[in-house]
């Protein structure tokens, strides 16, 4: 456990001490703010709506996410590859799986700590609005983020762990989310257990429940098992590059 | 502390080591000395744990690399051949990193304490990005050092350094080595020469040779090769001196010199010198040429090396793959 602590503290360092950990926090804010600013001067103007604080969330994953993770995780494997620092890192007394998860949990605490932030939004919301929002809504909504990045950057990560170019990660990151967001599109067509199968695989179908303000236990189990699954990949291919 | 036996290494259909079988004593400083390509690289990454091998087995330090390779690793110090640097860290993060990486107790203490052996205490909070080659070459050896291994591997240590840091280089393993079990490579023999305890010539994937710096010579020497020169014209002479007994042959070198050579274990000189005098010409100079280790080195690894008909290509480094 030390292992991974030390590896993801590099990772969640060098953010901060790179431009990156800037730019990106600038972008999210920056976007998010304009959002919400007109969110409210919307449902401002008009006595029909509400103020939607979903609706600042679907922007915060879609797009912001599904290009900002893969640019964050694009660099985490490929750039060691690339430096000869996994030389290091793989002659260090640390078992291979220790790398990917060390950098899978530093590139998400950096993550956690952005999305903490976003909580200023609906903090804002909620003194401006009578009677106030539902906040057992917006905790099924926060921990829907939480979960849903973790996944995320465990797939960029994974898919980080096979290239060592990192353009060639980004883009691989950024298909593999495409995929996972569009793969329930055929389920709207298809009758049976294989609309099922693509349900449960679809990133949004079990997200747009907890933007719904609804918690359940197999939405959970997916984005746990998909950032599971996807670290083990990593790892592998994290190994395998030790019998080329 | 290390031990290699039979150990092979190939990269699909190219052998970059065949066979290869040494060991390493406790508190010994080896040298691994080829030309580009012998197979220097790969062995040293074998060694440290980075990649198996085909077959064959290593111990380092009586934990096998592949069955025991966590607590093998961590009596390593591996320095590998392009120095691997975080350039965005300062030098004291790094080697902070790196020492966590290996469990070091007292972190802090310890890295004060490898910067002063390398020379860097002042640069301890420079950004790596902003120091010179040789500075980044030391950072690298401090960084094999933090944990305070038991052997160490270096990788080409003074590639790229002038030759003050050179000398500085040397002088700290040679430091290192008085404590520790060092192998490191070179390709400069003089390196090899002044620093090691004791050599091996790897060439083609499989040792050459293996010896102390001075047997290896002697060895090698085993005919001496000595220039005379006179004054006047040589010419005269040269029958004069191949028929001396003990020389075996002799070949004009410059208008008032020749090089002779002698029988292995008998010192023709004096009767040279007396036949010249006797015969009335003005003896100038006589004296014998050693054998470099330099030209051991390219005797050996130029003639082919029999390998049982096996074609073995050669394998040096892969940084970028």
């Amino acid at each position: 456990m030390a292992n991974i602590w030390t590896i993801a503290r590099r990772e969640y360092n060098h953010y901060f001490i790179s431009p990156i950990a800037y730019v990106f926090m600038f972008v999210v804010f920056l976007v998010l703010g304009i959002v919400f600013f007109l969110d409210i001067l919307f449902t401002s103007q008009s006595q029909q709506y509400s103020p939607f604080i979903q609706y600042i969330f679907q922007l915060f994953i879609f797009p912001l996410m599904f290009i900002g993770v893969p640019a964050l995780t694009m660099r985490s494997l490929s750039e060691e590859y690339r430096s000869g620092t996994l030389e290091l890192l793989m002659t260090s007394p640390i078992k291979d799986w220790h790398l990917v998860v060390g950098k899978w949990f530093g590139t998400y605490l950096f993550l956690l700590t952005i999305t903490v932030v976003t909580l200023i939004y609906p903090a804002i919301l909620n003194s401006l609005v009578s009677p106030g929002i539902d906040l057992k809504s917006l905790a099924a909504n926060y921990i829907g983020i939480v979960l849903f990045l973790s996944a995320v950057c465990a797939i960029g990560v994974a898919i980080s762990s096979f290239f060592s170019n990192q353009i060639a990660a980004l883009l691989g990151t950024i298909g593999a989310l495409i995929v996972f967001y569009l793969i329930n599109g055929p389920a709207r067509v298809m009758p049976g257990a294989g609309a099922d199968i693509l349900n449960y695989l679809s990133i949004p179908f079990h997200f747009d429940n907890f933007m719904s303000g609804i918690m359940r236990l197999d939405d959970i189990a997916f984005f746990v098992s998909l950032t599971v699954i996807t670290l083990v990949i990593g790892s592998a291919a994290v190994e395998s590059r030790r019998w080329r | 502390m290390i031990k290699v036996s039979n150990l092979t290494k190939d990269y699909g259909p190219r052998r970059a080591v065949y066979n290869l079988s040494f060991s390493v004593e406790k508190g010994e400083i080896v040298g691994f000395l080829g030309p580009n390509g012998a197979g220097k690289t790969t062995t040293m990454r074998i060694l440290s744990g980075y990649m198996p091998p085909s077959s064959g087995k290593v111990e380092i330090g009586g934990y096998d690399i592949l069955d025991e390779s966590i607590k093998a690793r961590q009596i390593i110090g591996y320095l590998p051949e392009t120095v691997p640097l975080y350039t965005d860290m300062t030098v004291f993060d790094y080697l902070k990193f790196m020492g966590q990486l290996r469990k070091v107790k007292h972190i802090d203490d310890r890295v004060d304490e490898v910067l002063d052996m390398v020379h860097l205490e002042d640069r301890a909070d420079s950004l790596i990005s902003r120091l010179s080659k040789g500075m980044r070459q030391r950072v690298g050896i401090a960084q094999a050092l933090v944990h305070k291994p038991e052997v160490l591997i270096l990788d080409e240590p003074t590639i790229g350094l002038d030759p003050a840091q050179i000398i500085d280089v040397r002088a700290i393993i040679k430091e290192i080595g008085k404590e520790h079990t060092v192998l490191l490579s070179t390709h400069i023999l003089s390196e090899a020469q002044n620093v090691c305890d004791r050599v091996l010539i790897i060439n083609k994937g499989q040792i050459a040779a293996e010896d102390t710096t001075e047997h290896l010579q002697s060895l090698l020497t085993g005919s001496q090769k000595v220039v005379v020169t006179i004054r006047g014209d040589i010419e005269d002479t040269l029958q004069l001196i191949a028929n001396t007994p003990g020389v075996i042959s002799v070949q004009k070198k410059s208008g008032n010199s020749a090089e002779f050579e002698t029988e292995h274990g008998d010192d023709a000189r004096p009767k040279v010198a007396k036949n010249l005098i006797n015969a009335g010409h003005d003896l100038l100079e006589l004296h014998t040429i050693n054998l470099s280790l330099e030209e051991i080195f390219l005797q050996l690894t130029r003639d082919e090396i029999p390998s049982a008909g096996q074609e073995i290509a050669v394998v040096e480094s892969q940084t970028e793959r």
